[in-house]
């Protein structure tokens, strides 16, 4: 089950434009999801804040699905065709604060809780935007920033003899980028959210039994495994379904000073990993009294001490602490709270942000670019508008730069001035 | 010595920044001294002889919509009009006008000298008096000191002003007037950032060794257009042509073995000019691959044969000046009458300024025009009407005014000098307006003129014409909203003729109007839409409304969305390093920029979503934010 949680004044409009008419103030109302032509999206429950009385000081709306990730990435995606936008990093803490529903003396933790989580954003969004992704985003950028610089030009130095709205250029590179974003939208929502789960890195001493772990998760003798430290000579990844949340386990080799040279490039590879990983699992061998993780990267970390089965006293299991787990790999002990805490990490039940998230807002700004570079397709085909196509390829251009940062109208100009020779 | 007078405001300089200062100060009720090294030069148009252009007429309107003088000047001075952009929408419509120069400085000064409240003296500034961190005075020349409460600098290129031919030499304001010396010592005594820019002028030619038979001309269009929404064509002078022709291989050839003598290759130059408006010999320095460049050829006036060839600004040597001009065609005998030269000033950095363009190292003492690291005459003027209505208000204790960016062109240009700062001379283009289509050149009256009148600065002439229109206007669109058409009410051919498609269902006049193929005037010959409006002006701003109603509406809401920001005000001593969670670059960057609302800090570049998160709940902890 997953939670979307929409806060702010047009709440009541989109619950009824998802067909939940009826909102009863926080009661947890039974409800179908309706999407656009009455299709049926999700059904789940419905729970309505209203302004003040709520989280955020605004009125919020709690939509709880059934669905897994890709039922709630639709619901999702409806929401935000409705008018919504996803929260930024630690949006939700912050209105509340704003709006007097957090003490002002939790302002610092506010501002911490912003800054850790817009870190793990721009984890989640380095992330989405790796390989081919990337290379279409880019792509995509180059052909509009080129196809605004000569309808910007156009507009702006009409004495300059570059009508290119009177042209078929820009006509057929409008063409052109309408097509290559359906193209790119339709590849990277396919599949690739569901290739692209949680990343969690298991870090650890030689010998602590990762492979093992690895082995109990998956099911399948992917790793192999003897007593011989160092065993492991590379990142040997494997994709668990956890109740339909897809999770990517990499197993590092096992970090320590090596001279062997082909276990040094494994140890390169397994700090990489790291970089690009949304949470650490990091081994010990609970045999082993006084180890301390030594990795230090930045990650949120799960401790987990493995070979629990060779301890001479078993633990007291209320001792342990919450961001602790006491596991077997070889006997599948602890496997499932490990897991349980695996689906806790995706980013579901807390404000932060997953791969999902991320991915999804990078879905988002190209539908938004899309849409608008459709529309200012028309204007020019239609009505030979170049300023309002100059318009919906500015917003088009908006929408691309919360992917890859900003672009400013002084940028644009120096595109022209450095694509035309201009100036009287 | 001491003037007897105290002033409320003097105006330095009697450019078109000092003008509309002066006359926006002197109107708001303001005792206003305008002080000038020459009276004679007040209006005077430096570089090319024409008002107006794309982002440049829309500064013009609002100019003239806050009751200033540039618009009417241009109405009288103008001898070729036309509406650029005229088939593009109109949003990015705009009128330009070539003038002549005599008539336009005539008109200016005719303003200037009726203006109530405002006095002249010829002088040149030599120092600011400066007490406590407040200026109090000016002291010119000859050593007459003049008190005043607040002071409007406006010194164009004259502060530091070197001008170039070739490899020679020598200090000026602009060709035929000596620079502000002593002024631009003592200002670069003061904790401005002060940096260097360039800018150049063509050769002016004698008309009467112009071959014009070969030339294409351009005549201006018809019907005329006119700059003021006071203004009438009668105003117009006699209408002449402009001209157009080319430079061809062999002008790049001639220019291309002068270079070695050109200030801008040989290092002389240091000033950085502008991207937008290069020199001829930068033309064909950067693109090679280009064979020919087109020239206007601009008439400077009725009265005179001199002439501007816009688009061969050089400061290549006169001898290499004289031979590329003669290998243009139609230029084959022309006579050089002024030689093109090339000229360095001070200006300072306007991140410097508060968004009321008083500095913010000085109290009291507010900047405007090239001064601040723009160009162009309605650039100028846009931040001297600015600067005069605000030094005048704070002699009264009143609070700044300016216009925000969704607002106008004028609130666009102050916020990106004053947040971004430029690194070569500014001038505005729509792509720099991020709410283009609300910004227009025929609207400019309805976003400003009423709180124009609120500042002071609009007559009653102005307003009585300004809230006719405006009522005829509004009682239109009731009416359009009002009127309702069946099907079957009209005929079907004569439907699809007038709103591209028969009736289907009842639908009243206003959403007809927003079809893009109905125009107000053919909507108005269907049956049963009753009488329409006679004044064309009307029509049109109904007919506009309704096109872009869609999108102003999204602008609009963009708008909202933006205005607590923009509100939300940041004291300009605030340290950043304070501010819990931002990283050191962004709290070192607020710290040189000094925002001064939340609006303004979220568009420095590198300062993200979260800092702004950030700096919101920072406010919040110390009871500084809603």
């Amino acid at each position: 089950m997953g939670v979307i949680r929409l806060s702010g004044p047009h709440v009541r409009n989109i619950a009824k434009q998802l067909c939940v008419n009826d909102l009863p103030i926080r009661q947890a109302v039974y409800a179908k999801f309706e999407g656009a032509n009455k299709q049926i999206l999700d059904t789940g429950i419905a729970i309505y804040f209203a302004a003040p009385n709520s989280f955020t000081g605004e009125d919020v709306l709690e939509l709880q699905g059934h669905g897994g990730p890709i039922i709630q990435d639709l619901l999702l995606k409806e929401v935000i065709r409705l008018g919504a936008r996803q929260a930024r990093a630690g949006e939700f803490s912050e209105r509340a604060f704003l709006n007097n529903k957090i003490d002002l003396a939790q302002a610092e933790a506010i501002a911490d809780l912003i800054n850790s989580s817009s870190a793990q954003a721009a984890r989640g969004a380095m992330r989405s935007l790796q390989g081919e992704f990337s290379n279409k985003v880019h792509e995509l950028l180059t052909e509009l920033v080129h196809l605004r610089m000569y309808v910007e030009a156009a507009i702006d130095f009409p004495e300059e003899e570059i009508d290119f709205l009177a042209d078929a250029t820009v006509q057929n590179g409008i063409e052109t980028l309408q097509k290559n974003l359906a193209q790119t939208i339709k590849t990277a929502g396919q599949g690739r959210i569901l290739r692209n789960g949680l990343h969690i890195v298991l870090a650890g001493e030689p010998n602590v039994g990762k492979s093992s772990l690895l082995n109990a998760l998956s099911g399948d003798e992917v790793a192999i495994v003897t007593d011989i430290a160092g065993t492991t000579r590379d990142t040997i990844s494997a994709t668990i379904d956890i109740d339909g949340l897809p999770v990517h386990i990499i197993d590092t080799a096992g970090l320590r000073d090596s001279d062997d040279a082909v276990e040094k490039i494994g140890i390169e590879r397994a700090h990489k990993a790291i970089q690009e990983a949304d949470h650490i699992l990091y081994l010990l061998d609970a045999t082993q009294p006084k180890q301390t993780p030594t990795l230090d990267t930045g990650l949120a970390q799960t401790i987990v001490f493995n070979k629990i089965d060779l301890l001479d006293t078993p633990i007291n299991e209320s001792q342990t602490q919450t961001d602790q787990l006491q596991i077997s790999a070889t006997q599948g002990r602890g496997i499932d709270q490990l897991k349980e805490h695996i689906k806790a990490l995706a980013g579901y039940e807390n404000d932060g942000e997953s791969l999902f998230t991320a991915r999804r807002r990078h879905l988002t700004a190209l539908e938004l670019a899309s849409v608008a570079v459709t529309r200012g397709l028309q204007q020019l085909r239609e009505h030979n508008a170049g300023e309002l196509l100059a318009d919906e390829l500015l917003q088009a251009q908006n929408a691309l730069n919360e992917i890859t940062g900003e672009f400013s109208a002084d940028d644009l100009l120096g595109e022209i001035f450095s694509g035309f020779c201009i100036g009287k | 010595m001491f003037h007897s007078e105290v002033y409320d405001v003097i105006v330095i300089g009697g450019g078109h920044a000092g003008t509309e200062a002066a006359l926006a100060s002197a109107r708001t009720g303001a005792s206003t001294l305008l002080l000038t090294h020459n009276i004679d030069t007040i209006g005077q148009m430096s570089c090319n002889p024409a008002i107006g252009g794309i982002g440049k007429g829309h500064i013009v309107r609002e100019i003239d919509a806050l009751g200033g003088a540039m618009a009417e000047a241009a109405d009288k001075g103008g001898i070729q009009f036309r509406t650029l952009n005229a088939r593009k929408g109109p949003a990015v419509r705009a009128t330009r006008a070539q003038a002549d120069r005599a008539l336009y400085k005539a008109a200016i000064r005719q303003i200037v000298e009726s203006q109530e409240n405002l006095a002249l003296f010829q002088q040149s500034a030599d120092d600011l008096i400066v007490e406590q961190g407040r200026v109090t005075g000016v002291v010119t020349q000859m050593g007459l000191k003049f008190r005043a409460k607040t002071v409007v600098l406006t010194t164009g290129t004259f502060l530091g002003g070197i001008l170039h031919i070739g490899m020679e030499n020598f200090q000026g304001g602009r060709a035929g007037d000596p620079p502000s010396n002593a002024l631009a010592a003592r200002l670069r005594e003061m904790p401005f950032t002060v940096d260097r820019l360039k800018t150049g002028t063509p050769a002016r030619l004698d008309a009467r060794t112009i071959d014009f038979s070969k030339l294409l001309a351009q005549p201006g269009d018809t019907p005329t257009p006119v700059f003021s929404f006071l203004g009438d064509v009668s105003q117009h002078p006699k209408q002449v042509d402009c001209h157009i022709t080319h430079t061809n291989e062999k002008t790049h050839d001639i220019i291309r073995s002068g270079l070695d003598r050109s200030p801008l290759y040989g290092g002389v130059i240091e000033g950085v000019g502008p991207r937008y408006c290069p020199s001829i010999e930068d033309k064909i320095v950067r693109f090679a691959d280009k064979d020919s460049h087109q020239i206007f050829v601009e008439p400077e006036g009725l009265t005179t044969h001199e002439v501007y060839p816009n688009g061969i600004s050089t400061s290549l040597p006169y001898d290499i000046q004289f031979q590329f001009i003669q290998s243009i065609v139609g230029f084959e005998k022309a006579q050089i009458v002024r030689p093109g030269y090339a000229i360095e000033y001070d200006f300072f950095d306007p991140r410097g300024l508060k968004p009321s363009l008083e500095t913010k190292y000085v109290e009291g003492l507010f900047f405007a025009g090239q001064i601040n690291g723009t160009t162009g005459y309605e650039e100028a003027g846009g931040q001297g009407l600015l600067a005069g209505l605000n030094a005048a208000r704070q002699t009264r204790d009143q609070q700044a005014w300016y216009p925000s960016r969704d607002q106008a062109y004028i609130g666009v240009l102050v916020d990106d000098l004053i947040t971004m700062g430029t690194k070569e001379p500014y001038r505005m283009f729509t792509s720099r307006a991020e709410y283009r289509l609300l910004l227009r050149e025929d609207n400019a009256d309805l976003r400003l003129t009423e709180m124009g009148r609120e500042l002071g600065l609009v007559n009653d002439q102005r307003w009585e014409a300004f809230t006719n229109k405006r009522e005829s206007i509004q009682q239109e669109q009731q009416r359009l909203n009002n009127t309702w058409l069946r099907p079957g009410s009209v005929p079907d051919e004569v439907a699809e003729k007038v709103v591209g498609n028969t009736l289907k269902k009842e639908a009243n006049l206003m959403e007809l109007l927003r079809r893009p193929e109905v125009s107000y005037e053919t909507l108005m010959t269907l049956p049963g839409t009753g009488t329409g409006v006679a004044d064309p002006k009307v029509a049109e701003q109904l007919e506009i409304q309704a096109k872009y109603h869609g999108y102003i509406e999204r602008q609009q809401a963009e708008i909202i969305k933006q205005k607590r920001h923009e509100t939300t005000e940041l004291d300009p001593k605030m340290d950043y390093a304070m501010v819990k969670g931002l990283s050191n670059e962004v709290a070192q960057k607020l710290n040189e920029h000094k925002p001064t609302t939340v609006g303004q800090a979220s568009r420095i570049s590198g300062v993200t979503p979260a800092a702004v998160s950030l700096l919101l709940v920072y406010l919040k902890k110390h009871g500084k934010a809603a």
